[in-house]
């Protein structure tokens, strides 16, 4: 019994929460990769998008609630979302056209282009304040728990609760959609070859007639979308505050590094790794811990490696480890 | 004399301000091989890159069957009926044989893509074995397959090759040289730099023999390899 409260409580407070963080970063990090790989360089607006598109699905569900149009059991923000990824999207590929083409045009170096994508950062985070303000904004709507923790120890008989939140299944969910999307598009369609082909060799793609321009904007519009999605779960698991996600930004950097920058798969894997280190370095495990050995040899710690509020340090220890030992990441990226 | 099907016509030009060709014309007929040869800096790609529109000219023109093409970009060359393959970096390394080839036919809307894929599969039957394998883990020999096979899905009417066999063995230079005979009787023209001048000049219809940016010699291949001042000076006796 005392093993399977140990599992139950590592579930709880690494397994669940981990899938559904990594699957949310997973969905920004996708964005950042193909960026990276299509428009050549570090997109540092990426996590300031995410906010901007997260704070019109806000608007856009307090607009449906106020319709007293619901989605039931699921989240309003759901029925928001196309409508938040449809503005996402515009703003994109507006700024697409007002300030990166213009670099693109002058072939200006990567680096060039990352410290400008530092001032769009700066430019879309003062919309999103004027938007929707600086405070913390809790748009989650429907049932809270997926599985309930009291009837899970009501039926299990164990001390330990297993708690899956609404939201955190829908991330995973959702990540799973998407990314099954995304492969599928890459791997299969027409559009998607011309993108692996132009971020593999854009002399040569131009020489096969690819249109540039038309990679550039799907790419965009992918992102865009994919931003767009990531915030509003991430904003639904957690709660909403514009700066959040700008300090998503590392973690983020982080996976798209460790799986290898330009491979959308190695972004995917990167969140997970990224994911779990935080949660695993994060965590309290004198609980887990207390029903595998005596309770005389615990003694009195936390056994908590590093304090939540420092868990952004994890992902920026990754990151610099990835660089120093495999700076082309697990997959081999750029 | 009818014009010929495409011709770089006193060609003067180079990437900055000093010119690298001077008054040089490389012409090549239907179903004909010419070959570009000359020592090392003679402007052999540059020549080859001018008449694809990589490099602005000064002086001169470029006909794609009397039509003047000098003022088009590369890419609008490309769906005028002009392949070309680069020296380096030529494939999608990263992408399956096949979809190499598919993308090479990006610009055709037509339903007979599989078809022509076909033909190159016959043509570099390695190819075939390969077409699931990522282009960049095969060997140079076969890349190079798939860089020609890559610029032969547009169904050109002129095929360009920098260097076709340059860091390939002996053996699979002479495979090469077959597949490009074999290209030329289709009626595809081809236009080629190599560096391996006597092979080269073997199958060649017309050699044109460049230095310093000039034409030097222009005659048949096999006159080519029978003048003795040629010999001398660049076959090494």
């Amino acid at each position: 019994m005392d093993i399977l409260n140990a599992l139950v409580a590592f579930l709880n407070f690494i397994v669940v929460p981990g899938l559904a963080y990594g699957s949310q970063l997973a969905l920004g990090a996708l964005g950042i990769t193909l960026i990276f790989s299509v428009l050549r360089f570090s997109n540092f607006a990426h996590g300031d998008t995410m906010a901007f598109g997260t704070a019109f699905v806000i608007l856009f569900t307090w607009w449906f609630q106020s319709m007293g149009i619901t989605a039931g059991p699921l989240p309003t923000a759901l029925l928001a979302l196309p409508l938040g990824i449809l503005v996402t999207i515009a703003m994109v590929l507006a700024t697409d056209r007002v300030v990166y083409r213009f670099y693109r045009k002058q072939r200006a170096k990567p680096i060039i282009v990352v410290i400008v994508s530092t001032g769009v950062m700066f430019v879309m985070n003062g919309l999103v304040r004027l938007i929707i303000g600086t405070s913390e904004q809790n748009f989650t709507d429907g049932a809270r728990m997926m599985l309930n923790p009291q009837d899970f120890k009501a039926w299990t008989g164990l001390a330990e609760p297993l708690a899956i939140k609404t939201t955190a299944a829908i991330s995973v969910v959702a990540a799973v959609i998407c990314c099954a999307l995304l492969f599928w598009f890459l791997q299969r369609t027409r559009t998607g070859k011309s993108m692996r082909a132009y971020s593999d060799n854009e002399d040569l793609a131009l020489l096969s007639g690819i249109n540039p321009e038309r990679v550039v904007m799907i790419t965009w519009i992918i992102a865009g979308a994919l931003a767009c999605i990531a915030g509003t779960l991430y904003g639904l698991d957690k709660s909403y505050r514009g700066i959040v996600y700008f300090s998503l930004l590392m973690p983020m950097f982080a996976a798209a590094v460790v799986g290898g920058l330009g491979s959308p798969v190695g972004a995917v894997v990167g969140s997970f790794i990224v994911a779990f280190s935080e949660l695993i370095v994060t965590n309290a495990w004198r609980k887990i811990f207390s029903y595998l050995v005596p309770p005389e040899w615990l003694g009195d710690g936390l056994y908590q490696a590093l304090s939540t509020d420092y868990k952004v340090a994890v992902s920026f220890t990754i990151l610099i480890m990835v660089l120093l030992f495999r700076p082309q990441g697990i997959f081999g990226g750029k | 004399m009818t014009a010929p099907f495409l011709i770089g016509e006193n060609m003067t030009g180079g990437y900055g301000a000093v010119d690298i060709l001077h008054d040089c014309t490389l012409a090549v007929e239907p179903g004909e091989i010419a070959v570009i040869v000359g020592p090392n800096g003679a402007g052999k790609s540059t020549a080859m890159k001018a008449v694809f529109g990589m490099l602005k000219l000064r002086q001169g023109s470029v006909k794609l069957m009397g039509e003047d093409i000098t003022g088009l970009t590369p890419q609008a060359r490309v769906r005028k009926g002009m392949g070309f393959v680069p020296q380096t970096h030529n494939i999608f390394t990263g992408m399956t044989v096949e979809e190499n080839l598919e993308m090479g036919a990006f610009i055709r809307q037509d339903d007979t893509i599989r078809d022509t894929m076909g033909q190159i599969y016959d043509l570099f039957p390695i190819l075939k074995q390969k077409r699931y394998q990522k282009a960049g883990e095969l060997s140079g020999g076969q890349r190079q397959q798939v860089a020609v096979g890559r610029a032969l899905m547009t169904q050109p009417k002129v095929q360009m090759l920098d260097e076709p066999t340059a860091g390939v063995s002996p053996i699979v230079m002479d495979e090469l040289f077959d597949r490009i005979i074999e290209i030329a009787r289709t009626g595809i023209s081809i236009l080629m730099v190599e560096q391996n001048a006597r092979q080269a000049l073997e199958i060649a219809d017309k050699g044109y023999v460049l230095v310093q940016g000039r034409n030097r010699y222009t005659d048949t291949g096999q006159a080519l390899l029978a003048d003795p001042d040629v010999r001398k000076s660049f076959l090494g006796g």
